[in-house]
C-alpha cells in the first residue's frame, strides 16, 4: 500500500482533487505547479521561509498542556497547539507567508485572496506588506458586515478590500470574485488561495506550508512525553489548520485524527456548515470533493456563527481521509461551540477563535470517553478576540 | 430526430454560401423558463444559427455580471436542469433545422448522473455540450458518455493555452472549439483589441480541416462579428449583448423580442464579409 503522505498523486487524492477550472487557468496553474515544485527544492527560498516563519511569525508556537480543562473533563490530558500565538492570531500566516515568497519568486506583483471571517485576509496583508507586494482582498458583504474589525486591520495594512455582492455574500462568492479577477489579470497576479481547497496544486501547497504545525506538534510532543499523542483534533472549514495537523501524522496508524465541522444550528436543521457530514461528492472550484447541494446540483448556502467555517466545500484530502477512514469527521453546533469558547476562557485564560472552538467542544467530549493516560493535541487555530462581539450578542450580553 | 440539421452540416452549408456562422447564447429561465421559448424565436428569425442555452448554475465562475444576475433571476424562477431540456424540446419541435447546444458547469451534470443527463439531452434535441470548468485533462469520462449519445464536446481554449494543448484540445472538439477572445470573464465590450485578431490568426491553422472555429467572450456588435470571421474564425459567439436587451426591456417583453430579433439580424449580416 501507498504511504498517504505519498499523495497527491496526479494531482488527485484517490479520485478527489483535480483540476476542475476554466481552460483560461489552466497554463496558469501547471506553471504555479512547476513553481512550487522548484521552491521546495530550493534551499534558500527554504531559508527564507524559515527565516520569516520564526523572526516575524514567531514559531514555533507552543504546545501547551491544558491541565484544567484536563482535570475538570476528568479524562484523557488535552495538550493545545497554539496558533493563535502566531503573528495575526491564527494559523493563516504560515501559508499567506510561504504563498507571498512564492508569488515574489514568480515575478507577481498584485496578490488576490478570498476571505471569510477575515483571517486570511489579514494574514495576506500582513505577508504582502512584508514582502512589499500589493494585495487585493475579496470579502463577501455578509462577512464584511460581521467582520467589521478585521475589514478595518486589513485597510491599516494597506490591502484593497473588494466587497463582494453576488450570491449569498460569504467566502464562497468571495472565492468566485477572487476566481474571476484572476482569469483577467494572469500576468500580473498571484492568486493567494487561504485553504487547502481549488484545483490542484493548490490544496498541496497550503497542506505543505501548513505542515508546520504537525511538524512542531510531533517534534514538542515526542520531547516531552517520548510517544505520539494518541489523538489529534482540529477543526475543518476549507481544512487547512486540520491538514496541517494531519498531514506529518497521516502514516502513524496509531495516531487518530479527528476532523470538527460546523453544524450551525444543527445538521437535521438544514442550516449548518458540515460538508463531510451531510454533503455528496461533486465538482466546485475546481475540485472533485464532498460539497453541499441541493437535488439539481445547485451549491447550498451554509449557516455557522464561525465565519471561517461557513463554506459548502471542503478540501479534496479530507474526502479522501474521510472515504479511506483514516481520519474521522463529526461536527458541532453553534451552542457547543460557544461553550467551550467559554469554557476555555474560564479555565484556561485563552480565548480561541469561534472556529478553534469546534475543535475544543469535540476534544472534551472526547477526554471524558478516554482514560487518563492517553493523550489528546487540540490545534488552537486562531484566537478568539475577533469574536467576542459576536459572543456578546449569542449570549445577550450589552457591550 | 435524424432530420434535424447537424453542427457540422450548418458550418459546411456556411461555408458554401460563404458566410460565417452566429451562434447565440441565452441563459435558458432568464427572465422565465416560459418565456425562454419565445426569445429563441425571436433570436432564431433573426438569423441566429445555432442556439446556446446556459444551464443556469449558482455559482458562474467563467461569467461576468451579465450571465451571473441572468444566472441568478433563471434560478430564481425555479429553473431546474430537467426544466431546461424541456425548454430545449420546446425550441427543437420549432426549430428543426437549429442545433442547440447547452452551455452548464460541470456539477449538475455529474450529479444528475453525466450519463443519464446527457441521454436526456439528446433525446430532447440537444445537439452538443460546452462545460467551461471541464479541461480536456478531466474530461475522459463525459468524452465517453458523449460519444456513446452522439453529442458533440465542444471544448474551450484560451489566450494562455500553451501550443501543445491546444492541439490535444483540438483533437478533443467536435461540432466547433470554443476559442475564449480574452483574459476575462463573460461580458460585452466595446471593441475587439488586436490581440484578439492575433490570437485568432494563431489558432486558426489548428483548426482548419479539423473542427470550426468559433469566437466568444466580449462579441456584441456587428463590427466586432465581421473583425473575428474576417481573421478567420467560423462562427462569431454572442450573448451578454442579448440578455443586456432582455433587461433593458424588463418591462415591456414583447419590445425586447422586436429588439433581439432586429439585433440578432444585424449581427448575421456582419458574417456575411
Amino acid at each position: 500500500m501507498k504511504k498517504l503522505s505519498n499523495y497527491p498523486i496526479d494531482g488527485k487524492y484517490g479520485k478527489y482533487g483535480g483540476r476542475y477550472v476554466p481552460e483560461i487557468l489552466m497554463e496558469a496553474i501547471v506553471e504555479l505547479e512547476k513553481a512550487y515544485n522548484k521552491a521546495q527544492a530550493d534551499p534558500t527560498f527554504q531559508n527564507q521561509l524559515d527565516y520569516y516563519l520564526t523572526t516575524f511569525a514567531g514559531r514555533p508556537t507552543s504546545l501547551y498542556y491544558a491541565e484544567n480543562l484536563t482535570r475538570k473533563m476528568g479524562g484523557a490530558k488535552i495538550y493545545l497547539k497554539r496558533e493563535d500565538l502566531a503573528h495575526g492570531g491564527a494559523h493563516k500566516i504560515n501559508n499567506t507567508l510561504g504563498q507571498a515568497l512564492l508569488a515574489k519568486q514568480m515575478g507577481k506583483t498584485r496578490v488576490i485572496a478570498e476571505t471569510g471571517a477575515g483571517q486570511h485576509g489579514v494574514a495576506t496583508a500582513i505577508a504582502c506588506a512584508a514582502l512589499g507586494l500589493k494585495a487585493i482582498v475579496y470579502m463577501g458583504t455578509d462577512d464584511c458586515e460581521r467582520q467589521r474589525l478585521n475589514v478595518f486591520r486589513m485597510k491599516l495594512l494597506d490591502a484593497e478590500v473588494h466587497p463582494v455582492e453576488s450570491g449569498s455574500k460569504t467566502l464562497k462568492d468571495a472565492i468566485n470574485e477572487a476566481f474571476r479577477d484572476w482569469v483577467t489579470n494572469l500576468e500580473s497576479t498571484y492568486y493567494l488561495i487561504g485553504s487547502t481547497m481549488g484545483p490542484h496544486p493548490y490544496p498541496m501547497i497550503v497542506r505543505d506550508f501548513q505542515s508546520v504545525i504537525g511538524k512542531e506538534i510531533k517534534q514538542q510532543f515526542t520531547t516531552t512525553t517520548g510517544k505520539l499523542p494518541d489523538a489529534l483534533v482540529a477543526c475543518v472549514g476549507g481544512g487547512s489548520n486540520a491538514m496541517g495537523t494531519f498531514y506529518p501524522f497521516e502514516d502513524d496508524p496509531d495516531v487518530e485524527l479527528y476532523g470538527v465541522e460546523a453544524a450551525g444550528e444543527g445538521i437535521t436543521s438544514g442550516k449548518h456548515a458540515a460538508t463531510l457530514a451531510a454533503g455528496q461528492e461533486g465538482i466546485f472550484h475546481g475540485m472533485y470533493t464532498y460539497i453541499l447541494q441541493d437535488q439539481n446540483g445547485q451549491i447550498e448556502n451554509t449557516t455557522s456563527i464561525s465565519a471561517g467555517l461557513d463554506y459548502p466545500g471542503v478540501g479534496p484530502e479530507h474526502s479522501f481521509l474521510k472515504t479511506i477512514k483514516r481520519a474521522q469527521y463529526t461536527s458541532i453546533n453553534d451552542k457547543e461551540a460557544v461553550d467551550a469558547f467559554l469554557t476555555l476562557s474560564k479555565t484556561e485564560g485563552i480565548l480561541p477563535a469561534l472556529e478553534s472552538s469546534h475543535a475544543v467542544a469535540y476534544a472534551m467530549k472526547l477526554a471524558s470517553q478516554m482514560r487518563k493516560d492517553q493523550t489528546i493535541v487540540v490545534t488552537l487555530s486562531g484566537r478568539g478576540d475577533k469574536d467576542v462581539e459576536t459572543i456578546a450578542k449569542y449570549t445577550g450580553v450589552p457591550i | 430526430m435524424t432530420t434535424n440539421i447537424t453542427i457540422k452540416e450548418k458550418f459546411q452549408k456556411a461555408k458554401e454560401n460563404h458566410e460565417g456562422l452566429l451562434i447565440g447564447y441565452i441563459t435558458a429561465g432568464d427572465p422565465t423558463p416560459e418565456q425562454t421559448p419565445k426569445i429563441a424565436d425571436a433570436l432564431i428569425r433573426g438569423d441566429v444559427d445555432i442556439l446556446e442555452l446556459g444551464l443556469p448554475f449558482s455559482d458562474p465562475i467563467a461569467d461576468g455580471p451579465t450571465i451571473q444576475e441572468a444566472s441568478l433571476r433563471a434560478l430564481n424562477a425555479g429553473t431546474t436542469p430537467i426544466k431546461v431540456l424541456d425548454i430545449a424540446r420546446q425550441i427543437k419541435s420549432e426549430h428543426k433545422n437549429t442545433p442547440l447546444v447547452v452551455m452548464t458547469y460541470y456539477n449538475p451534470v455529474f450529479h444528475l448522473g453525466v450519463d443519464r443527463f446527457l441521454s436526456q439531452a439528446k433525446t430532447a434535441g440537444i445537439d452538443g455540450f460546452i462545460v467551461p470548468d471541464l479541461p480536456v485533462e478531466e474530461a475522459t469520462d463525459y468524452q465517453t458518455v458523449a460519444k456513446t449519445h452522439d453529442l458533440d464536446t465542444i471544448f474551450l481554449a484560451a489566450p494562455a493555452t500553451s501550443d501543445v494543448r491546444l492541439k490535444k484540445i483540438v483533437d478533443a472538439s467536435s461540432g466547433f472549439l470554443y476559442l475564449v477572445s480574452r483574459f476575462g470573464v463573460t461580458g460585452a465590450q466595446s471593441s475587439i483589441t488586436d490581440s484578439t485578431v492575433q490570437l485568432i490568426k494563431h489558432v486558426q491553422p489548428y483548426t482548419a480541416n479539423k473542427v470550426p472555429l468559433a469566437v466568444g467572450f466580449g462579441i456584441s456588435k456587428p463590427a466586432h462579428v465581421k473583425q473575428v470571421i474576417a481573421a478567420g474564425a467560423d462562427a462569431a459567439i454572442v450573448g451578454s449583448a442579448f440578455i443586456n436587451i432582455l433587461k433593458a426591456h424588463a418591462q415591456n417583453f414583447s419590445a425586447a423580442l422586436v429588439e433581439l430579433q432586429m439585433v440578432a439580424a444585424e449581427l448575421k449580416s456582419a458574417t456575411r464579409l
